[in-house]
């Protein structure tokens, strides 16, 4: 094989590892830019979703969402997705508004017949957070109807 | 190395950068193939669900209809709402899945496999409402914890099976059988196989009604993987979770059965009523039987405009758990005057029945159409929300929807 072709298959080796490097870059900051996009503007990672239950709690607190869990960013955060969302998702949790009496009594259900651990010096933060962020709006004995989207009904 | 091997190698490169290690034999993936821990369980194609179904939860699956979702007159399974409180089973073997029977109140242990229960007994086939006990626990004040269910927790779909009286006679009860438990293969949460997600059941009276059925159809079909199959308790009228899934046994006890979620205030209401947000104690909780009457206005779409002169054809289903629904009316004007619908007679015993109605709307403007059912007793729906419990069970609050006149 002649020196020429070395040189030509050396090159195009550069190149493409260049190409590599380029399209990884490209790639990594595409993904960044997707989460951060995320954050700003949504809970859900999955826009095909339709959750009216988490519109209406973002739209009521203007709170912001951390986009992996799902969860409020608030201080506490991080030792309640350790500890809520091993055995169910943290729907289970954001769906719900308490008093902290409410979340330390289902805390304990949940210690005494659904196998969860002692919260240990996390239970404090854990309650903290989730009264705060998730505590009860008086909603009446009846609310208005909301109407998501008028439309010309043919007939 | 050509463009597609190029951006085949590349893209392998950032998913082992997301995924946190080397991508064994990842060379070799299919093309198109996304790893499983990238994959997101789209829950709509996994269930067979249509795309307007509302998560409620993905761990355990709570999934709910819509109002307009239900319109058919037999709920195909798309519109099904999904009620889980562990995970629903992995390894289902239906050649080899045993029914068995036990329990104090049985005269002798008996084992069934599948192919003796649908060859030995005969077949029934009945159209049953099933409503989840916290179907409108979300309009609860103070608010009542679990799964927050607007008004889409209810399906009547048409159910195959043999009737559980005809079991219970052929292993043979005892004349002390107070109540029938059910256990599932299902698993807890907490993956631990000691405990039971759910095991509850009815009392032997309910087991020995003609439309208690042992289910391996449902709509002419296998029951769906995540509605029960191969094989379910179906007790129409009742809180749906005594309709149990997945069962592979029943206990015939000489007790109320104590299984889980049959004590504290697991589908349990206070047994005299109390006041929002009073504290109950355990011993003076009752376990929910028949739910209340209700209804639900499935055609139009709330958010409808009709033009003026114009008149509003409307229709839905009500259903009264054991009783029969006597009586439908509507209100245009916020309860202040009723005017009746037609009503159809149920299929058969625990089924819906259907409504309609024409109606004019005097002028322009905002209405909201109320529809309000009444019972074989007299007892109707309220326009509030019935009587507060902790965890916010049987809101038969009379269902609604907004029309405008323009």
């Amino acid at each position: 094989m002649g020196n020429a072709h070395k040189t030509y298959r050396k090159r195009a080796r550069r190149l493409y590892r260049i190409l590599i490097v380029v399209s990884v870059l490209a790639l990594i900051t595409a993904i960044g830019a997707f989460y951060f996009y995320e954050d700003g503007n949504g809970p859900k990672g999955n826009p095909e979703y339709s959750d009216p239950l988490e519109a209406r709690e973002v739209g009521q607190m203007e709170k912001s969402i951390d986009s992996v869990s799902g969860f409020i960013q608030a201080p506490g955060l991080q030792e309640t997705i350790t500890n809520c969302t091993t055995c169910h998702s943290a729907q289970l949790v954001t769906q719900n508004r308490m008093t902290k009496e409410g979340w330390l009594s289902t805390i304990r259900w949940m210690q005494k017949t659904q196998n969860l651990w002692d919260l240990g010096e996390n239970e404090p933060i854990i309650l903290e957070y989730l009264a705060t962020n998730y505590a009860p709006e008086e909603k009446g004995r009846r609310e208005n109807l909301e109407v998501v989207e008028w439309y010309v009904l043919e007939e | 190395m050509n463009r597609r091997k190029f951006v085949k190698k590349t893209t392998l490169v950032a998913m082992t950068g997301i995924v946190g290690c080397d991508i064994v034999f990842g060379s070799v993936m299919p093309e198109g193939y996304q790893p499983l821990s990238l994959q997101d369980p789209d829950p709509f194609k996994l269930f067979d669900k249509d795309r307007e179904m509302v998560v409620l939860n993905d761990k355990p699956w709570n999934m709910e209809a819509q109002a307009h979702l239900l319109d058919d007159k037999i709920t195909p399974s798309k519109y099904m709402f999904i009620r889980n409180n562990g995970l629903i089973p992995e390894d289902i073997d239906v050649e080899n899945w045993v029914l068995t029977v036990d329990g104090e109140s049985v005269k002798q242990n008996k084992s069934y496999s599948l192919q003796d229960l649908k060859s030995k007994f005969r077949h029934h086939t009945y159209q049953l409402t099933l409503e989840c006990g916290g179907n409108g626990r979300s309009e609860f004040n103070p608010p009542a914890k679990g799964n927050q269910w607007t008004i889409g927790a209810v399906s009547s779909a048409e159910w195959t099976g043999v009737r559980l009286k005809d079991i219970l006679e052929d292993v043979g009860i005892k004349d002390d059988a107070v109540y029938l438990g059910y256990h599932a293969a299902d698993l807890h949460l907490s993956r631990n196989p000691e405990k039971e997600p759910i095991s509850r059941g009815v009392p032997i009276a309910k087991a020995m009604q003609d439309e208690t059925l042992l289910a391996f159809t449902m709509n002419g079909e296998d029951i769906p993987l995540v509605h029960g199959h191969p094989l379910r308790l179906v007790a129409g009228g009742w809180p749906a979770s005594a309709s149990g899934k997945w069962i592979n046994r029943l206990s015939i006890r000489n007790i109320v059965h104590n299984g889980a979620k049959m004590g504290g205030s697991s589908y349990r209401i206070p047994c005299d009523p109390v006041a929002p947000g009073e504290k109950v104690p355990d011993e003076d909780m009752c376990i929910i039987e028949s739910m209340p009457v209700k209804s639900l206005i499935t055609y139009p779409k709330s958010g409808a405009m009709v033009s003026e002169g114009k008149k509003l054809n409307i229709r839905g289903h009500a259903w009264a758990g054991e009783l029969e629904v006597k009586k439908m009316e509507y209100s245009i004007d916020f309860g202040s005057t009723w005017k009746t619908c037609i009503l159809e007679k149920p299929t058969n015993r625990l089924a819906w029945q259907h409504f309609s109605v024409n109606i004019d709307l005097p002028k322009k403007g905002y209405y909201e159409i109320w529809a309000r059912a009444t019972d074989s007793k007299g007892v109707s729906q309220p326009m509030l929300l019935p009587g507060w419990n902790p965890k916010g069970y049987l809101n038969n609050a009379c269902h609604r929807i907004a029309v405008k006149v323009v």
